[in-house]
């Protein structure tokens, strides 16, 4: 019907004479890129937009149920989960929606990283990225916030525990973060304000100047070994690559994009169906004890690290550590403008991403399992295997009865299972004589309590008996060398 | 109009005129703008005073506002050589705080009316810490962080022992003073720790704080 596309035409012509924003719309996606980087290497800075719309279209979605309240919104996040229509899927698009996003900006900015994206004239886009980052990471974790249930609250204790950590202020800053004296109703608005207000304003407003940069500035060719960044001739020197080389952005290069940014949202949709909203968890009751708290995902590294600090390092790590770690990442382009962009000639570059990765998955796997923690109900779920207790005296058996009574369970296994805090107890008879394991267990000592407080002598001489026992089949029990040489 | 044409000394007076007055005119609105410019700032600042102070209002509390004496109900509840959990309402509570106003504590009545009472809150990094009675100890679900039956330090990564809450006893019937969420910053009350078996610890040297006397009958010097 030419009538019709005639009147469409029109139409737009109409609010095109008033508005003049569609042909710059249209100049800035046909313009001209290098062909070189029409690449499936370019697709993460794109995806992490669409999350981003994802996540303030599903959170607004959210919004229009949840209650800010302390005392409501546990019960709404419920009530989201099991009475509203589809509220559960709107819950887990938005969870899910969230960690796929953290994780395309730590890609994103590993990529720009290794591809020396960041060099000269692209120093602020990079520094305006590194803040995008931090308020990404700021959006999740004042989301696990809202999701207001133990893991929560406590996250929340973790947190004006930080804080008070800090020289001189801290008590000021508890104060702040929580909005009173304790976690409670004041606490929650004030991380929704900033969660639905704050830092989502601020964020889309970074990505605005950070996507005009990438528009002025040109995107970062794909860098060659031996082509050396110099203030004095880059720019002449893309717009030539951009002339000789050049394709429209939309449709030539964008394609990838879109496809990935569609195969991302279908990965996202993917586990929200398959595996659901995230929690919530237990109700935000502080008296309800039972509860291992712990944080989301992205913080897990976080909450091993905190785990393994020596006590006397943690502070200083605590508030030095971020402050070197965000200046050297703000301060990256300003220091080292120029040079060599590929990868192959930057070594230390490729070798500080890849223990940073593996740094930050090998905490997060640890962060997984918490082997650092006591298993609180290990010693009335895990029996003695059965096998430790066959042609064992009866004072040997009695020992075996304390050694659960008395939580040893907790924290060291036996036969595969307790916790992890301590050693497995399975072959210790072979790694220390009979004297060791009284004085270990009385006077404690390396990472263990001591338990001369809770043990009587007949108690610990019945333990200590079942635990020389405890050796492999084929080994002897260790033996103290200087008692033979003494003629004992 | 003929550029070229010479322009008569009349037609030129006026120009210059025009000319003269545009140029006190753009001086005038110039300095207009700056002081519009300066006025604004003026308004800023001073409506800079409510909103910071606003924004600051929550972290210039003094303590002294939020603590009261609470009950915790009568001694009897509390048996001699026994640690329980008790919990009380916080003094300061908003409407909407739901079960967040309810805050636990660790009651230990040693004997008669020699009673510790501990915060739930981990020292390390404020997890609720739980009380096993078989193993004497208190443990920390969060990072592994144990503590002794009197709340002093046994091993893991807190740097001190237990947080304590003052109390009182009155009528048969403990108090304690609370109302703080009790961290690193807020140092409720530091006991001064007790020493369990001397030099139980070999690993650390003994810090001065660990050589003070212990305050326990159970506890050995």
């Amino acid at each position: 019907m030419p009538g019709l596309k005639q009147t469409s035409i029109n139409l737009y012509q109409w609010f095109e004479d008033r508005l003049g924003l569609g042909q710059p719309a249209i100049d800035a996606a046909v313009h001209e890129v290098p062909e070189s980087t029409a690449s499936w290497w370019y697709v993460f800075g794109s995806a992490a937009t669409v999350l981003l719309i994802l996540q303030v279209m599903t959170g607004i979605l959210l919004g229009l149920v949840y209650s800010p309240s302390a005392g409501h919104a546990w019960a709404s996040l419920e009530f989201l989960d099991h009475s509203v229509k589809l509220g559960w899927f709107l819950r887990a698009l938005h969870g899910w929606g969230s960690d796929f996003m953290i994780a395309i900006v730590l890609i994103h900015m590993a990529q720009v990283f290794l591809f020396g994206a960041y060099k000269f004239p692209r120093e602020l886009t990079w520094i305006v990225g590194v803040l995008l980052l931090l308020l990404t990471l700021g959006m999740a974790f004042t989301g696990q916030v809202l999701r207001f249930d133990q893991d929560s609250y406590w996250g929340l204790g973790i947190g004006a525990s930080i804080a008070s950590r800090v020289p001189f202020i801290g008590g000021a800053l508890v104060n702040l973060m929580l909005g009173g004296p304790i976690i409670a109703g004041p606490t929650l608005t004030r991380f929704f304000a900033l969660h639905v207000f704050i830092l989502p304003g601020l964020l889309l407003a970074f990505v605005g100047v950070h996507l005009w940069m990438v528009l002025r500035l040109g995107i970062n060719e794909w860098p060659m070994p031996g082509r050396i960044v110099s203030k004095k001739t880059y720019a002449r020197d893309y717009h030539k690559l951009t002339q000789d080389t050049g394709i429209a952005f939309v449709p030539d290069a964008a394609w990838k994009d879109v496809i990935f940014a569609a195969a991302i949202m279908l990965a996202v949709m993917a586990c929200a169906f398959f595996f659901g909203p995230f929690g919530p968890t237990g109700q935000p009751d502080p008296t309800i004890i039972q509860t291992a708290p712990k944080p989301d995902f992205a913080f897990l590294w976080i909450y091993a690290v905190l785990a393994y600090l020596p006590p006397s390092l943690e502070t200083p790590v605590l508030f030095i550590a971020p402050v070197l770690g965000i200046g050297a990442m703000l301060l990256l382009p300003l220091l080292s403008p120029e040079g060599e962009k590929h990868w192959s000639r930057r070594p230390v570059a490729v070798l500080m991403v890849a223990v940073i990765a593996v740094t930050l998955a090998v905490f997060t796997h640890l962060g997984t399992y918490t082997p650092w923690s006591p298993i609180m109900d290990a010693w009335t779920s895990d029996p003695i295997p059965a096998t430790y207790l066959h042609n064992r005296t009866p004072l040997e058996r009695q020992g075996a009865l304390v050694l659960q009574d008395k939580q040893c369970r907790n924290c060291h296994s036996v036969g595969g299972s307790g916790g992890l805090r301590g050693p497995a107890l399975d072959g210790l008879a072979s790694r220390m004589t009979e004297d060791q394991i009284i004085r270990q267990v009385l006077q404690g000592g390396g990472n263990m309590p001591a338990y001369g407080n809770a043990l009587s002598p007949s108690e610990t001489t019945a333990l200590v008996r079942f635990l020389t026992t405890l050796r492999p089949a084929n080994q002897q029990n260790a033996i103290d060398a200087s008692r033979k040489l003494a003629g004992q | 109009m003929n550029l070229n044409q010479p322009i008569s000394p009349e037609e030129q007076a006026v120009v210059d005129e025009a000319a003269r007055i545009r140029r006190a005119g753009h001086s005038r609105r110039a300095f207009l703008f700056k002081l519009s410019l300066g006025l604004n700032g003026v308004v800023a600042a001073v409506m800079a005073i409510p909103i910071v102070g606003y924004l600051l209002g929550p972290a210039s509390r003094k303590k002294s506002e939020d603590q009261a004496w609470i009950h915790l109900g009568p001694l009897s509840d509390f048996p001699e050589g026994e640690t329980r959990l008790a919990t009380f309402r916080n003094p300061v509570t908003t409407e909407w705080d739901g079960q967040t106003g309810d805050i636990p504590c660790w009651v230990r009545r040693i004997s008669g009316n020699t009673v510790q009472v501990f915060a739930i809150n981990c020292a390390h990094l404020g997890c609720p810490v739980r009380w096993f009675a078989e193993s004497k100890l208190f443990l920390c679900p969060c990072h592994g962080g144990a503590y002794y039956e009197d709340g002093s330090r046994a091993s893991g990564p807190p740097e001190r022992g237990l947080f304590e809450y003052d109390h009182r006893i009155a009528d048969n019937h403990l108090l304690i003073s609370a109302g703080k969420m009790p961290t690193l910053a807020a140092k409720s009350h530091v006991p001064a720790p007790l020493t369990q078996i001397h030099g139980a610890t070999p690993a650390e040297p003994l810090t001065s704080s660990d050589n003070s006397t212990p305050r326990c009958g159970s506890c050995q010097g």
